[in-house]
Parts: C-alpha cells; sequence; structure tokens
C-alpha cells in the first residue's frame, strides 16, 4: 500500500490533489459528475467582499495546450459564499476546504478574511494577490513584494487560519514576493496563478477576449510553473501549494519533487470534468512505477 | 445529472453549404430536453465543442454543424466508426408546458437544430406547429422537408432571396398572428429582432464562447433581470421576459 496523504500546516489531506480556485465553482457542478469526496480538499471560487459579474464577454479562448480566462472574478460575494455556497457543498463534501479571498483593497482582504474566519468549513484562506483579470487590484499586491507583504501581514490579524497567498507568474523575481509573504507571517504559498496572455481572430483581426488580455493556464504552462516552485522552495520555509498545468498523476509527482506538499489542478477540470478523479486513482499506480512509498516523502526531492 | 461517455460515428454528411449532419450512437439517458446541447472533445484541440441537439432517442444522438473554424474542421472530417467522448444532460433546453395551442418555431441558420427535436415533440403534444427558418442563401437551405414530414407548417427566407422569401425571418413574422408562444434559437441579431417583432412571450436560445459547458468557469456569464445567469447551465434558454439586451 502507498501512502497518498500529505499535510498543509496541521491540515490532513488524504491525498494532494485539489481543484483549483475559478476552475471548479463551489463543487456544486462537479458532484453531479461524480463523488467528489474523494478529493484531498478544493479551492473554491475566488470571492471578494461585494458580488461582482465580471468582465463582458467573451471570456474564454482556446489555446494550443491550454486556455486564456478572462472572467474578472465574478462571484456572489462573501455574504453569499457563507450562507449558501459552502453550506451547500457541504451536502456533497465532508472535508475542509480552502476559501480563495480576492480583493481591490486591504480593507477588502481584511473584511473577507474576518468574515470567512468564523466559517468552520475553511481549513485554509488562500489569499489571491494574482488575479491578472482585474484592474487596480488583484496582480497589483502581488506584483511588488512590498505591497504582497503588507497584505498577508494585515490579514493575519484578523484571523487564525492558515494563511497561503497566491502568487502571480508575472514578476520578475517571484522568489523575492514569496519571501516577502513569508517574512510578512504567511503560513504558506499557492503558485502559481495564471500567466497573462492574448489571441486575435484573423477573421476579425481583433483580440477574442472582450478585455482583450486574459490568464493563460493549461499543460502548456507546466514546465514554468515547475520551474517557480523549484525556484521558491529553495528559498522559503513554508509549505507551498503547487499548480499550473497539471493534467496528469505523474505531472503531481514531478510537482511535488520540484518542492510541492499539495497540488491543485485547474485548466484540466473544463476539458475533462473527472481529471482530479482520474489523477488520485492514478496516483498509486504511478507512485508503484517510479517506487514511491509515500508522497509525502517525496517533497523537495528533486533538490 | 451530467455524463461522459464514448461516442461511435454512425454518419456524418454534408448537407448544405459547410453544415453537416452527424449521427453519435450512445447513451442519451441523461439528456431531458429539447435545446440541450453536447460538449464534444476533438482531437488536438484543448477546449470541447459545444453543439445543440437536433434529434435524439434511446441510442442515438443527431447533431448538425457548420464548419466555423480548425475544430469543427476536423469534425467534418470524420467518418462512420469513428469514437468520440461527448458531455451529455448539459443545459436547460426549452419547456413546452406553457405554448398553448399554436407555437411559433424560428430558426436562423444552424439555429434550426434545436428546434426539430422542439418540433417533434411539440407535434407529439398535439400542437399546430409553424416554424419559420431563415438561412443566407439557397445554398445554406436544410432540413426545409424534414420539418414538414413531421407535420409543421413552414416558411423560409434567405437574405439574398435565392429562395423562399427575401429578407429575415421577422419579415414572415410580421405578418403571422395567431400563434400563442414562440421558441427561437439563432444569431443575437436575429434574436433581437425576433424579440422586438414577437407578440407574445417566448423563450430565446443563446449561443457563448464556453471553456467548460457544465457550469464551473463562468466563461459565459451574462446579465439577466432575474440577475447573473451562465449559458451553459442556467440557459442556453432564456425566457423572453428575463432578457436584458
Amino acid at each position: 500500500m502507498v501512502d497518498l496523504s500529505v499535510e498543509l500546516s496541521g491540515l490532513k489531506l488524504d491525498n494532494p490533489i485539489i481543484p483549483a480556485s475559478g476552475t471548479f465553482g463551489f463543487g456544486h457542478e462537479f458532484a453531479k459528475f461524480y463523488d467528489i469526496n474523494m478529493l484531498g480538499s478544493i479551492s473554491l471560487k475566488g470571492t471578494t467582499q461585494e458580488e461582482r459579474f465580471g468582465n463582458p464577454t467573451p471570456r474564454i479562448a482556446e489555446c494550443t495546450a491550454g486556455l486564456i480566462n478572462s472572467v474578472g472574478l465574478q462571484n456572489p460575494g462573501i455574504d453569499n459564499v457563507i450562507k449558501y455556497q459552502i453550506p451547500e457543498l457541504e451536502k456533497y463534501y465532508n472535508k475542509k476546504v480552502i476559501a480563495n479571498i480576492s480583493g481591490f483593497s486591504l480593507d477588502e482582504y481584511k473584511y473577507c478574511c474576518e468574515k470567512i474566519d468564523k466559517c468552520d468549513k475553511v481549513g485554509i484562506i488562500e489569499v489571491n494577490i494574482s488575479c491578472p483579470n482585474v484592474h487596480n487590484g488583484g496582480m497589483a499586491f502581488g506584483t511588488d513584494a512590498k505591497n504582497a507583504a503588507e497584505v498577508t501581514k494585515e490579514i493575519k490579524k484578523v484571523t487564525t487560519k492558515p494563511i497561503y497567498i497566491k502568487l502571480t507568474p508575472n514578476v520578475t523575481n517571484i522568489v523575492e514576493i514569496a519571501k516577502a509573504c513569508e517574512d510578512a507571517g504567511a503560513d504558506g504559498i499557492s503558485m502559481i496563478n495564471t500567466l497573462l496572455g492574448m489571441r486575435i481572430n484573423p477573421k476579425t483581426k481583433k483580440p477574442i477576449i472582450a478585455n482583450k488580455m486574459g490568464g493563460f493556464s493549461g499543460p502548456a504552462i507546466f514546465p514554468v510553473a515547475l520551474r517557480m516552485i523549484y525556484q521558491v522552495y529553495e528559498a522559503v520555509n513554508i509549505p507551498i501549494i503547487g499548480m499550473g498545468g497539471v493534467a496528469s498523476a505523474k505531472d503531481v509527482i514531478e510537482m511535488m519533487l520540484a518542492g510541492a506538499s499539495a497540488v491543485q489542478v485547474g485548466a484540466s477540470n473544463l476539458k475533462n470534468p473527472y481529471a482530479c478523479k482520474e489523477i488520485i486513482e492514478d496516483l498509486p499506480v504511478q507512485m508503484e512505477k517510479y517506487n514511491i512509498k509515500s508522497l509525502k516523502e517525496i517533497i523537495g526531492g528533486a533538490h | 445529472m451530467y455524463k461522459r461517455d464514448c461516442y461511435e460515428v454512425k454518419s456524418n454528411k454534408n448537407i448544405a453549404n459547410l453544415v453537416y449532419e452527424m449521427v453519435l450512437e450512445g447513451p442519451t439517458t441523461y439528456i431531458t430536453a429539447p435545446g440541450q446541447f453536447i460538449n464534444i472533445e476533438i482531437d488536438g484541440f484543448y477546449l470541447r465543442r459545444p453543439i445543440s441537439i437536433c434529434e435524439y432517442d434511446e441510442n442515438t444522438i443527431k447533431i448538425i454543424y457548420k464548419v466555423v473554424g480548425e475544430g469543427t474542421e476536423v469534425l467534418a472530417k470524420l467518418e462512420s466508426g469513428a469514437k468520440l467522448d461527448v458531455l451529455t444532460g448539459l443545459g436547460n433546453g426549452f419547456k413546452t408546458i406553457k405554448c398553448g395551442e399554436k407555437p411559433l418555431l424560428i430558426g436562423g441558420g444552424v439555429g434550426t437544430p434545436p428546434m426539430y427535436q422542439l418540433c417533434k415533440n411539440l407535434i407529439n403534444e398535439g400542437k399546430e406547429v409553424t416554424v419559420v427558418l431563415g438561412f443566407n442563401s439557397k445554398n445554406d437551405v436544410f432540413y426545409e422537408e424534414e420539418f414538414k414530414k413531421l407535420g409543421a407548417k413552414v416558411y423560409i427566407t434567405t437574405a439574398d432571396g435565392s429562395y423562399g422569401t427575401k429578407g429575415f425571418v421577422t419579415d414572415v413574422i410580421k405578418d403571422l398572428n395567431d400563434y400563442t408562444y414562440f421558441y427561437a434559437c439563432g444569431p443575437e441579431p436575429m434574436l433581437k429582432a425576433v424579440y422586438d417583432n414577437t407578440n407574445t412571450t417566448g423563450e430565446l436560445s443563446f449561443e457563448e464562447r464556453m471553456g467548460c459547458g457544465f457550469g464551473a468557469c463562468m466563461g459565459c456569464s451574462c446579465k439577466t433581470k432575474y440577475g447573473n445567469k451562465r449559458i451553459c447551465v442556467d440557459g442556453p434558454v432564456l425566457k423572453k421576459e428575463e432578457i436584458i439586451w
């Protein structure tokens, strides 16, 4: 028997597979495909203080081995999430979840984290300072080490739950930002968010996405994510939730060898709603193949 | 509930200019209403292609699609025996319960296919169905005879006047007065014109670029009078009274 269990800041996961925020809604849709209780945890849709419609459509553009999205943080707002979305998810999912919080100001981040702090279902708060699809917020906090540290420090004041800062790859030096977050008290790092990209329709001669640019994700970005996780693992002593183009159990093993303590699966869920299920089922097979007894033991093994 | 299954292509034929009719064999138990769609994985492409269901029975699904890009180009080349990974049970579909005795069905181009199963169901329910189909030109016209065979009264319009009434579906609709409800599917400018030129309530089926097709990614959202909706799960069919143009 192989051991798939991992741990994130005291939170024990049966396996390291977590659907990534924004690709799994609040879990309800996937419960119509399979029993989602098998998932290690779930990272919920990015949530802001107020309800948001998000960006105009088209919001999606296909790419080779991936897609660009420019949803723009559409969500029903923190109160709705706590009152309706999480209780609804409790009907299909009996483990702790990861709440994903976004904001346009320090106060908004604090407000949302303070509220979600009281929610028992939430085991970890993932703080998104890296959304490429909203102006005057999101990524603006994640591209500057000083800002990233300040958000981290302020959020730590309003919650006792573990805080994982979700970082953007759209920076010159991600290591510096990860370290700043660690120094400011972050319990972990989530990385990477999407890469800023675009597509142009040769028929109309205009960008496909209404907002022109969007976040590129999918298997094409896996090597970039892996490289950044490898670099950040060398620099920090807090756990990393790795993500970026993960599409197979082998990718999960690679990402954990680079330094991830758990792995989120994003774009793959949209292409194949059973992606997480299939990866979890294939993990023991791949572990046997690569002579791995326990996933915990391979974290950072490539260093 | 949603379901993914493997389907076998039974036939795939060109029925009009760039328009193909494909019959797939596989489970259909998760399809619950006309106007729903399936989401097809195509070799070499990252995202699935959402295509409306034209007709279905216990073990086959018929779709009609137009070659509009590289994905549908590959689809058009598939031969009988090819296997496809398909999600079914997607979308809300049309409701036939409140349509009265004389429903009007309006299809524009490849917005026509979902009207076929709907027409079949309505005629089985004993309704007197009128169908108005709009195309660009004579070469684009398809399914006129098929709708007639079901027992519907059929009008065809072409934008260039090469077949049927010259003009748009609204040029026919404006002279029709005794329908009790309408159903429409087609390009958005047509839907808007239908909305403005119909004197009953009805249901309109929309199209949008989708990521997943089952409600997870929020890629295809729209605003309605009843709040934000996702075209893929809360639609593609919206009620006339909830639409904001």
